[in-house]
């Protein structure tokens, strides 16, 4: 399990790309129908006549994304142990179907649970924007990353 | 929120929004798609990682609470309806603070949720919206209280 990226591998200041992520209308639809069956997230039409403007992303459904961007980007090749919650979450413009986003992760903070000497505690940035620069979302939170040698 | 001007929402107003349970299969399915970390996908891998069991996706917990603030939303609405009057929609969420995954879900696992306005302030920069704060939880059936954020969302004011 060495191979896999340890607290010890992330340093202060570090920025992470999360590669693209495309972002469909059937996918923004499903994941509303199951979760956020609000008729902005369901149908186009509903959206263009809303505050939203057009068929958009329910807010958590982004921040499922995001998570599944950074699982690909870093998360899944790391000894990652969850997380305990996010700070703040900023959901700053509607993200639409047919976008597709991108985004990168800075480390703010590391240190080592005082009570859990194996597990350190990142904090972390994570923002989104789509591809004409347009920043989508700002996250602050901790994730858990487990020390190759405590 | 709640079919509701913001003139009418009332802090302090505590609502049981309803409940979700987690199954094997739900909790799979949203971390394949959303969350692929095997303590999240496999009951024999989840046992070697950090909670010692299959485990939902925090995200899965949170859209949780969704689908059951806007279904408490629409009955709402529907009441308002019933009773003559046609309801205000909610608006957009600008966001939250403070999300806290308090204890692991499991399969199995019935999560109810709450939500408690906690304040409400017109905008000065938009003044036909004003903000909706909340505090935000999710128990499972011992009691236990597993999620918790502070939410805030924009409600129209009653017009003038």
């Amino acid at each position: 399990m060495s191979d896999l990226l340890h607290y010890e591998d992330f340093h202060e200041g570090q920025v992470i790309d999360l590669g693209q992520y495309h972002v469909s209308a059937d996918e923004i639809i499903d994941y509303a129908r199951e979760f956020d069956p609000q008729d902005f997230h369901l149908n186009e039409e509903a959206g263009k006549s809303s505050v939203l403007g057009g068929l958009a992303a329910s807010g958590w459904q982004v921040c499922a994304i995001l998570v599944r961007m950074l699982t690909d980007a870093y998360v899944g090749k790391s000894a990652a142990m969850g997380s305990k919650g996010m700070d703040e979450v900023k959901w700053l413009k509607p993200v639409y179907a047919g976008e597709t986003l991108t985004g990168h992760m800075t480390l703010l903070k590391k240190r080592v649970s005082s009570k859990r000497p194996e597990m350190g505690i990142l904090s972390c940035r994570w923002e989104l924007f789509n591809t004409q620069g347009e920043k989508k979302a700002d996250m602050v939170g901790v994730s858990f990353m487990r020390v190759r040698q405590p | 929120m709640m079919g509701l001007y913001l003139d009418e929402v009332e802090v302090g107003l505590a609502i049981e929004l309803g409940s979700y349970t987690f199954t094997r299969e739900n909790i799979i399915a949203f971390a394949q798609k959303y969350d692929p970390q095997y303590f999240h996908l496999d009951d024999e891998a989840a046992k070697r990682g950090p909670f010692g069991k299959l485990t939902a996706s925090g995200w899965h917990t949170a859209a949780g609470w969704m689908k059951n603030f806007v279904a408490a939303n629409h009955r709402a609405e529907a009441a308002l309806r019933a009773a003559g009057r046609e309801p205000v929609p909610v608006g957009p969420s600008p966001g939250f603070t403070n999300l806290v995954w308090h204890k692991p879900v499991c399969p199995g696992d019935t999560i109810t949720y709450w939500t408690r306005v906690t304040g409400k302030r017109e905008l000065a920069t938009r003044p036909e919206w004003g903000m909706v704060f909340s505090i935000s939880e999710g128990f499972n059936q011992n009691g236990e209280l597993v999620y918790s954020f502070d939410g805030k969302v924009l409600s129209p004011r009653r017009p003038a």
